[in-house]
């Protein structure tokens, strides 16, 4: 006869067993279905992509004078097999030239490599700045809000602007370089999501938890580092994927202002005056950045495996 | 060819991260020097968009060595979309610029002191294309249309030649162009800006839809600003006033500059093969059959030239600054409200290199220069 003791305590390990073998036996099946949901998405958006075409009216879908839905033409859009077509063609007739998608996956890793730049001075920032306004009240209230109104300036729109002043800046052999005002504008848009996030992420511990450190009379670095950076990475993975994606788009928004040679960016004004007559070309920079995009996404997802024990379902 | 690679090793570094990294050091070892004069000079020189057959002279002075034989080594500094060349010229970010005068003639307006030194295109490139089947064949016949523009400086002459021909803003509608010609080739806009040496040329670069082959030039009618007397002076070379003034070696190196562009742009217009060659190695990424009819295009705005490539002619000066004093676009503004300080454009430099250029038996008017045929290819590849 078991004790009273043993009759509870079984069904609760059978209970946790049940719940870890749950959670091991879901680790790959769960990514691989994952993954398989996200192609069956991609299939579907190809398959409405050539339905709408071959059904849609030529002239698209007007509504009041308002174009809802665009043109079925051969140039406003083209079948995929084109735009795939087209990525195996060499850039230009040129004997040298290069076959499309070497050209754009060379101008994505160019782009990547700014954004990540970009990404780890963001993300470097937004850290910093939310654990000085964590540690001082005073600093949280005086620095917030000018966080929040620096998303207001269209840093974007004066990219050009920013180059120049960079071009004045030099000391010693060190000279400012194009690449970086790129970098900056994305390290701009890319801090924001950290600052926030962490803040959030680090003030989320419950009090009690703040009044058991206070109790052991723990320092604030150690609380830091034992309650506040673990209980933050539930707010910091989302926030770190936001500034990910958001490098990514400055990168290219600026490349493109700035017509900084070798990135995504350049690409796409380089390749939309061929629209006309090579419908399929202007669309292959635009794969590049969503493939820029998937690999930066990736990475964070990469890091979020590395911090898998403190999550705690993810807050957004 | 070890001048070639040298060239393209450095300028390929330099241009690949955007911004120039010149120290004394590196271009006295980088650069074998070809003459006496030892270490070279360097220059920058901002363009107004990305490498393309538009600025096949530069790269092929730089090419040819013609900077070089001048004791200059020239950094060309590619443009963007929100890259003001002018502005660059004159934060003294670059020693050279080039830009439409139209353009400038504004941003002088606002204080920049800088000089149209060298005057390289003579003709405008700007048009309004449509289709034969539309009717438009003057700019009188604009009104009631859908007609494209590009804005940001670049509806001047349009809007200069509805005004003579009394159209008013209010009888047509006025819609914003894309880079592509997609708006136009689907029908969105009746009469689309286009240049002669790109937008044009992108059209016949279609597959006509109900012919099966490319459209023809037959097919399109073509309004020339240069015809209705609206043509505003474009690619000029672009140079600080106050260093023109104050520094004589910057003096001396812009009439050097100027007379090696000048050679660049006769190698250009009787080589265009080699030219546009020379603009793809370069970094442009535009098709073979495009860069070289842009070769050929630009080459025909330059030559036969009336006085020389280059000099400034007074009258088409004075025309392009009364269309900027007198054209007023759709919020009523006009480009400039007084006339150009004296500033504004300079014969002295142009006129030395022309000089030097004709002793040295330079044919600098190209008088006998015939275009070349093109034929353009589906995409312009």
């Amino acid at each position: 006869m078991p004790t009273q003791t043993e009759q509870i305590a079984r069904p609760r390990r059978s209970v946790r067993g049940a719940a870890e073998l749950r959670v091991r036996r879901a680790g790959m099946p769960q990514r691989l279905s994952g993954g398989l949901f996200g192609l069956a998405g991609l299939a579907v958006l190809a398959l409405v992509w050539e339905l709408y075409k071959s059904f849609g009216p030529a002239d698209g879908v007007i509504l009041g004078g308002v174009t809802v839905l665009p043109r079925t033409t051969d140039l406003a859009m083209p079948h995929l097999f084109v735009m795939a077509e087209r990525l195996f063609e060499p850039v230009t007739g040129a004997a040298s030239a290069s076959p499309l998608w070497l050209a754009v996956l060379q101008g994505s890793l160019f782009t990547l490599g700014i954004a990540a730049v970009g990404w780890l001075v963001g993300v470097t920032v937004g850290l910093a700045l939310a654990l000085l306004m964590q540690r001082f009240r005073l600093a949280e209230s005086a620095i917030l809000p000018w966080i929040i109104l620096s998303q207001t300036v269209p840093l974007i729109a004066i990219a050009p602007l920013v180059r120049r002043w960079g071009a004045q800046i030099q000391f010693g052999e060190f000279t400012w370089e194009s690449w970086m005002s790129v970098a900056l504008i994305a390290s701009y848009l890319a801090f924001f999501p950290v600052s926030i996030g962490a803040l959030r992420g680090l003030g989320s511990p419950d009090a009690n938890h703040v009044d058991l450190m206070h109790c052991y009379a723990v320092g604030w670095w150690k609380t830091l580092w034992r309650l506040r950076l673990p209980a933050s990475v539930s707010y910091l993975l989302p926030a770190l994927r936001l500034a990910a994606v958001s490098a990514v788009v400055g990168s290219v928004v600026a490349e493109v202002s700035i017509g900084l040679r070798g990135g995504i960016g350049r690409l796409i004004v380089e390749y939309a005056g061929a629209a006309g007559g090579d419908p399929g070309k202007p669309w292959a920079p635009i794969f590049g950045s969503i493939l820029v995009g998937l690999v930066a996404a990736g990475f964070v997802g990469l890091i979020s495996l590395f911090l898998r024990r403190f999550r705690r379902g993810e807050a957004a | 060819m070890k001048h070639r690679m040298t060239w393209l090793g450095t300028v390929g570094a330099i241009t690949a991260v955007g911004v120039l990294v010149l120290s004394g050091c590196s271009t006295a070892s980088d650069t074998p020097s070809t003459d006496a004069a030892g270490e070279l000079t360097p220059i920058t020189l901002q363009l107004q968009w990305v490498a393309q057959a538009q600025f096949a002279g530069y790269y092929a002075a730089v090419d040819q060595g013609f900077y070089e034989d001048e004791g200059l080594d020239v950094t060309i500094v590619e443009g963007g979309p929100d890259i003001v060349p002018q502005d660059v010229l004159a934060a003294g970010d670059v020693d050279y610029a080039i830009s439409w005068v139209p353009k400038v003639l504004g941003s002088i307006e606002q204080g920049a002191n800088i000089t149209n030194v060298a005057q390289i295109f003579e003709r405008s490139a700007t048009t309004q294309i449509s289709f034969k089947d539309k009717g438009i064949e003057t700019a009188a016949d604009l009104a009631g249309q859908n007609v494209g523009s590009w804005g940001f400086g670049n509806e001047w002459e349009l809007f200069a030649g509805m005004q003579q021909a009394d159209v008013a803003l209010d009888d047509i509608s006025l819609i914003q162009q894309a880079f592509d010609m997609n708006a136009f080739l689907s029908g969105d806009i009746d009469a689309a800006q286009a240049m002669t040496y790109n937008e044009y040329a992108q059209v016949l670069e279609t597959v006509n839809p109900d012919t099966g082959e490319l459209f023809q030039p037959d097919e399109l009618n073509v309004i020339d600003w240069n015809d209705e007397g609206t043509a505003m002076l474009q690619d000029a070379i672009w140079a600080n006033a106050d260093q023109l003034e104050s520094d004589e070696d910057y003096a001396a190196n812009t009439v050097k500059f100027i007379k090696a562009s000048i050679k660049g742009w006769i190698y250009a217009g009787t080589n265009p093969e080699e030219a546009a060659a020379i603009v793809t190695a370069a970094g442009s990424s535009l098709g073979q059959s495009h860069q070289l009819w842009m070769t050929n295009e630009v080459s025909k705005l330059i030559f036969p030239s009336t006085n020389g490539v280059g000099l400034i002619d007074d009258a088409a000066w004075a025309n392009t600054v009364d269309i900027a004093l007198n054209t007023k676009n759709e919020t009523g503004a006009t480009i400039i409200t007084t006339e150009p300080p004296a500033t504004a454009y300079s014969n002295e430099y142009v006129q030395q290199a022309l000089d030097e250029l004709t002793n040295d038996g330079v044919d600098v008017n190209g008088a006998d220069w015939t275009p070349t045929e093109v034929a353009l290819n589906e995409g312009g590849n």
